[in-house]
Order: structure tokens, then sequence, then C-alpha cells
């Protein structure tokens, strides 16, 4: 299915990239995590990370549907 | 207008403020955040302010509404910048206000709290000496892209 990801701050610098469309076969933001961490070398463990699906707070193990928009938040530094 | 929101242009405080007013309202207190030239021992010359604006104005007003259960309150609202800000600018504005101080203090220290911990707003620091590093709490530069 296809994925829509935007990254922000130091995960958007790491992809070089504000947003992808991916073709994936993960079915949960962290075997996508996984996915994406491995192909951009970002640094952070997804325990790190908070995940939101379609601009709602999702846990880990959400159930990811063709279509869906993904942004995986690096620690907040708002302030 | 909304009670949380993200803003490009300067904050306008005093009109901020105004919409604070109740005739129920003992006082208000406000917080006002603002660019210092330093950090961790670095001079600053600028910061960018980057935001992952639907979710943080949907956070930000889950954060109000959670402080006026909280809280006795008669209004809170917060509006916080994005995009490059120099030296000295409000980079966030808080207020609440309340027939009672104490709840007026509480929350408004409770707001700012929670929009440092939760909303998804991430700053960048320009150094004096040409670097510049996103901060991702425990608060250190971090990522900086490998060159090429």
């Amino acid at each position: 299915m296809k994925i829509r990801l935007l990254y922000f701050a130091s995960l958007a610098d790491r992809a070089g990239r504000a947003e992808e469309i991916r073709d994936t076969v993960a079915t949960n933001p962290r075997d996508l995590y996984a996915e994406v961490a491995r192909e951009h070398a970002f640094a952070f463990t997804a325990t790190r990370l908070r995940v939101a699906v379609n601009d709602a707070l999702v846990g880990w193990d959400h159930a990811l549907a063709d279509g869906d928009e993904v942004v995986f938040l690096p620690p907040v530094s708002g302030g | 207008m909304k009670r949380f929101a993200l803003s490009e242009a300067p904050i306008d405080a005093a009109s901020e403020k105004a919409r604070l007013e109740h005739p129920a309202a003992g006082g208000c207190v406000t917080f006002e955040g603002w660019v210092r030239n330093h950090s961790a021992a670095r001079a600053v010359t600028r910061l960018d302010y980057q935001a992952y604006g639907s979710l943080a104005e949907s956070e930000g007003a889950a954060i109000l509404d959670e402080a006026c259960t909280r809280f006795e309150l008669r209004a809170a609202r917060c509006v916080h910048r994005v995009g490059t800000l120099a030296i000295g600018e409000m980079a966030v504005w808080v207020g609440a206000s309340a027939d009672h101080r104490d709840a007026a203090f509480a929350a408004c220290r409770w707001i700012i709290d929670e929009v440092k911990r939760r909303v998804p707003i991430w700053k960048n620091e320009h150094y004096a000496d040409g670097e510049s590093g996103w901060l991702h709490p425990d608060d250190t530069p971090v990522d900086i892209p490998p060159p090429g």
C-alpha cells in the first residue's frame, strides 16, 4: 500500500526531504519506522518518537491503511 | 479566533491579553517566551521554529481545554511563532485569567510546560560560528546532517 510520510526537524534534514510517498509492506507505524530509519539512517530509536496518522497521535501498533499520512515526531522543542 | 494559534507574524500581546478579559475575573497571568542570545554556552544569532501545523493546533487546543478543566479559569490562550525569529523576539505567549490569582498563576505555568512537552514544534538554533542544530530534548542539538 502507498503511505505518505511527512518529515520535520532533524528527520527532514537527515532524509533530505520534507515528504515522500512510499509503497510499503509495513502494516503498522512500528514496522514502517524500522523501514524508513534503515533507509535514511535516522538516529532515533522509536522509543524517543511519537507517531501521528492522519493528523492524530496513535500507538505504534495502529493498523495502517492505503493512502494514510504518517508523521514520526522527534522530541519537541517549542517554547 | 482560535484560543491556540500558530503565527508567522509577530505576536500582538496586548490584543491577546484583551481577549482574557471577563467581568468575573480578578486578574490574569501572562508569560512571554523570548529568543535569547545563548544556549548551552554557545552564542545564538537566530532561531527557526518549524511546526507540524495541523497536529500542533489540535494538541495546543487540547492543552487549553485541559487547563480549563484542571483550573478555575475564565479564559486561557496561547500563541506560538513559527518561522525565523531574531534575538529578543517573542516566541510564545500564554495567558490565563481567573477569579483568583492562584488558579491564574498555576494554569499559566502548567500551559507553557505542557506546550513545551507536547506540541509538535521544533527549534533550530543558528550559532554565531555558522553551525546550526535542531533541538530535541534532552535539549542538545542532534543530527546535524552529514556533509554532502
